[in-house]
């Protein structure tokens, strides 16, 4: 990287710093040093690292088995790997990336680490049950790493369905539930603490209208981890129940029902994929406001629709039981209520784009995340609701078509936030820069390789390829042909943002306090931080993404950040 | 609408339109398609506009302060809103008539068990991952599974139903062109998952005949299931010929259960006091778990056949009830044993059809 590119920490608050940037001397990472100093830290930076560490092992063990996947479908007949060994290897990808990388990486990463910066806090209400958090993440994570070790870990699918998953595998579901068991209450006691978080350490001055629309999202995804994953636990433990001691909840010919078990399981998995959109959501809404210098449109209609979605995506759960056996009626509510969920992020998408509008839009590479996500999500969501429709969801029900569609709104949605809050915040986390050239093309990859993974998918879905299926006929295959020529791409693109982060923590150039020249609490600090976030409690005056008033570091007057 | 739906025409990317369902559910996938691309192209322009008309133009710009309209939100509300209503009331109403089957249609069994697809006709021809039908014909096809959740896909009918242990789901459909279409199983249910597969092969009604007339028949599920209620004992409790008085009526003496006769669609009530109307389901549990229903007036006396008899030798046990007429009581006692009921010709109009 050349010493002449452009260095964004020359632009910070609307006026050019003339300074080089230093980075700070005692900041959280220099402030103690040794294993100890990080596994039993208490700082929520620090512990936002240790999710960052967390997340990035799962998402490899999980992109490990899609790659399997991808390559055994790459002919018709089965043949890379065994019927039984495919069926272990799309179990374990969806366990790994659903509930220990796409629940956990947002909030545990970004929200803990900016989200009390942002308030203008020093840390989260409860700094030692967010540490728990972190260890019931790694401990449900090690029980199910010890399941796939042990065991080749279970074959049921991520969604365990009676009575395969309770009176037919000989496969490892015991551990895994358990593991996702232990795991659920790192989710409920990271919701707890940014709740309490944000109703009162928020510094004077920050009002909940003055709140960045980052942590309105969060709150809101908090609210469905709290009030969610209870409910999943408790069906995991009546699956094991069931396994271990055959009480016959969900056997018919004790006169129990397997669809219990659908409706139990999905009445928490709906709400879990906004657990994995919403905080997504929340990052596009900063980065949007970042890189167009300018308020995001409609505040309020953002902040109440991610509530709103929290709130009714606790009622549409049934569109996963529509050719269930469940009663038609039933398909006609959850149908309609189905498509009523789909109205907020609508108008989300809507508010973003309207940003835009007389913005000043730069195009440095976390925006491209945040633009290649108002893309993805939009055809992710649309897909959506062709899903709640009745009469075409049973035609393409469990086909490549549902495939599709989640992975567009959980990668195309999800990933793109994190990946896009990551190279936004690294500079703040870290003090460095990193290459904008690699950054971009890691960017440009993952936005071609992933539709060339999945549009295909489309299709195969409407032609009626059922998932879940590692043989299928011959007439298949040029779709699946690009399918994992697109999955082959999006690897790539994963894989060198690890390298040239990694590279930038010795080799970047130092970024300053704010270079992105961005308007937010967290810019107002150090890169990296000190250990209490402020070396004194701002008093905020100025309406959120106010990019006309001064910024709050010109408020004070005196230096906030030393440069030279 | 209605000319969405006269469409019968070769899309490319859909299966064929083999049923008469298909060109509903492709007219309702383009209407999707249709607003969908609008709204995917809409949004992205405007990205794309936005982003190069407004693109920074020097290091200290800021955007404007132009950030609220009620006139937008407004409008970016409804009009999805509208579109998303009309969607679902269009959905609802194919929905509707995918799972409504009409009285007429002819009456299949399918069992589904790891890690293949038994059905049989109701002339008594028996397969295996295979169905053999006429064309333009409707044909319900009621359905269990022996072990774990499978579920039955048809692409090219675009319908599918799941298939379950311990209780019957059902499905329906006309096809509607000569061919070989996929039959796939689409609920994971085990290592073969992938090769629970089959075809359903649609014929024009001359082939059909002739397809029947080639493969051997053991019997009919009707008289196979006279057969049972024989050798089960059936009788035993509930032939109602032995001077037991009316049907249903309860605390004769020597009469253990109640008469069968008429009583598929009968309505009758419970010892809970709940009124129930008897169909398929309500027939399967009573033999397989008879404690859950008594009906009032009645002793919980009957023992399970859980285990004495496997699917397919329930669902011919109830066609069998449901061929068994009303009878007043003054007939009871001239009927004689199930048994030796004399059975009407077997032919392919008659047996199957829903009382």
């Amino acid at each position: 990287m050349s010493a002449h590119e452009q260095t964004p920490s020359e632009v910070s608050t609307g006026r050019a710093q003339t300074a080089v940037p230093i980075l700070p001397e005692n900041n959280y990472l220099t402030a103690a040093h040794g294993l100890k100093s990080w596994l039993l830290t208490v700082d929520h930076k620090r512990i936002g690292i240790l999710y960052l560490i967390g997340v990035s092992f799962y998402f490899l063990i999980g992109s490990a088995f899609a790659m399997l996947m991808r390559f055994e479908l790459l002919t018709p007949q089965g043949d890379l790997l065994s019927a039984d060994a495919y069926n272990h290897a799309f179990t374990m990808h969806g366990v790994f990336m659903v509930f220990f990388f796409l629940i956990p990486a947002i909030p545990g990463v970004l929200g803990n680490f900016a989200l009390p910066i942002m308030i203008g806090a020093k840390d989260v209400a409860f700094p030692r049950l967010n540490l728990l958090s972190w260890y019931l993440f790694m401990t449900g994570g090690a029980f199910t790493l010890y399941a796939l070790l042990s065991a080749g870990g279970a074959d049921t699918g991520w969604t365990f369905y009676p009575p395969y998953s309770s009176l037919y595998t000989t496969s490892a579901v015991i551990p895994i539930g358990l593991g996702v068991f232990i795991n659920g209450f790192a989710s409920i006691l990271t919701g707890v603490n940014f709740m309490v978080t944000v109703h009162r350490m928020r510094a004077p001055g920050m009002t909940w209208f003055r709140l960045p629309l980052f942590v309105w999202g969060q709150y809101a995804t908090s609210l469905v981890m709290v009030l969610g994953t209870p409910v999943i636990a408790i069906t995991l433990v009546l699956l094991v129940f069931e396994r271990l001691f055959h009480f016959g909840f969900f056997d018919a010919a004790k006169g129990g029902d397997p669809v219990l078990f659908q409706h139990l399981f999905w009445f928490y998995s709906h709400p879990a994929v906004y657990i994995m959109i919403l905080p997504s959501m929340a990052v596009i809404s900063e980065l949007i406001a970042a890189f167009a210098r300018k308020r995001v449109f409609g505040y309020h209609a953002v902040a109440f629709s991610s509530i709103g979605i929290a709130v009714l995506g606790f009622l549409v759960w049934g569109h996963h039981l529509y050719v269930s056996s469940q009663s038609v009626y039933a398909g006609v509510v959850f149908s309609l209520l189905t498509m009523l969920v789909a109205i907020p992020s609508a108008i989300k998408v809507f508010n973003w784009t309207f940003t835009l509008y007389q913005g000043s839009v730069s195009y440095q590479h976390p925006m491209l995340y945040a633009l290649g996500f108002l893309g993805l999500f939009t055809i992710g969501g649309l897909t959506g609701v062709f899903l709640a429709t009745l009469g075409f969801d049973v035609h393409v029900h469990d086909t490549y078509f549902v495939v599709a569609h989640f992975h567009y709104v959980m990668v195309g949605g999800t990933i793109m936030g994190y990946l896009g809050g990551l190279h936004y915040w690294w500079p703040k986390m870290t003090g460095r820069l990193y290459s904008e050239f690699w950054g971009k093309t890691s960017g440009l990859l993952v936005f071609v390789g992933f539709n060339l993974t999945f549009f295909p998918q489309f299709l195969l879905g409407i032609q009626g390829m059922p998932r879940r299926y590692h043989a299928y006929p011959d007439e298949w295959q040029v779709l699946n042909v690009m399918s994992t020529a697109g999955a082959s791409i999006l690897g790539v693109g994963f894989i060198l943002p690890v390298i040239y982060f990694l590279w930038s923590l010795r080799y970047g150039p130092v970024a300053g306090p704010n270079p992105w020249g961005a308007r937010g609490l967290e810019w107002e600090t150090s890169s990296p931080p000190p250990v209490e976030n402020f070396h004194q409690t701002p008093v905020v005056v100025n309406e959120a993404y106010d990019y006309h008033a001064p910024s709050q570091t010109e408020l004070a007057g005196s230096a906030v950040v030393r440069t030279r | 609408m209605l000319s969405f739906m006269a469409m019968a025409f070769q899309l490319p990317f859909f299966p064929e339109q083999a049923s008469s369902f298909a060109p509903e559910v492709d007219a309702l996938t383009l209407w999707l398609i249709a607003f969908s691309t609008f709204f995917a192209v809409l949004i992205a322009g405007m990205v794309l506009i936005f982003a190069v008309k407004y693109k920074r133009r020097h290091p200290d710009e800021v955007g404007t302060e132009f950030h609220e309209s009620a006139l937008l939100e407004v409008t970016w509300t409804l009009i999805p809103l509208v579109i998303v209503l009309v969607t679902f009331v269009w959905g609802a109403k194919v929905y509707f008539r995918l799972y409504r089957p009409p009285a007429g249609a002819v009456e299949y069994q399918v069992v589904g068990k790891q890690w293949m697809w038994k059905t049989q006709h109701p002339t008594g021809q028996r397969e295996i991952n295979e169905l053999h039908l006429p064309v333009g014909q409707a044909v319900k096809l009621t359905m269990t599974s022996e072990d774990v959740i499978h579920s039955f896909f048809v692409p090219a009918f675009r319908t599918k139903m799941d298939v379950i242990p311990g209780r019957y789901t059902t499905l329906w459909f006309t096809p509607t062109k000569p061919g070989r279409y996929h039959l796939f199983c689409t609920e994971l249910c085990g290592v073969e998952h992938s090769r629970m597969i089959g075809w359903v092969s649609v014929l024009e009604p001359e082939e059909y005949q002739k397809w029947l007339a080639s493969v051997p028949v053991p019997a009919t599920p009707l008289r196979q299931g006279a057969e049972l209620f024989s050798r089960l004992s059936c009788a035993g409790c509930h032939d109602g010929s032995d001077g037991l008085g009316a049907p249903g009526t309860p605390g004769a003496p020597g009469g253990r259960g109640p008469s069968l006769h008429g009583i598929f669609g009968r309505e009758i009530e419970l010892a809970s006091g709940r009124r129930v109307r008897v169909d398929e389901n309500f027939l399967r549990e009573s033999i397989l778990d008879p404690a859950a229903h008594v009906a009032v007036g009645w002793q919980p006396l009957m023992p399970t056949y859980r285990g004495q008899i496997d699917e397919e030798g329930v669902m011919q046990l109830i066609s069998y009830l449901k061929s068994l007429p009303e009878e007043r009581a003054a007939d009871l006692a001239a009927l004689p044993e199930p048994a030796t009921v004399v059975l009407p010709p077997s032919s392919a109009a008659s047996e199957g059809v829903i009382r």
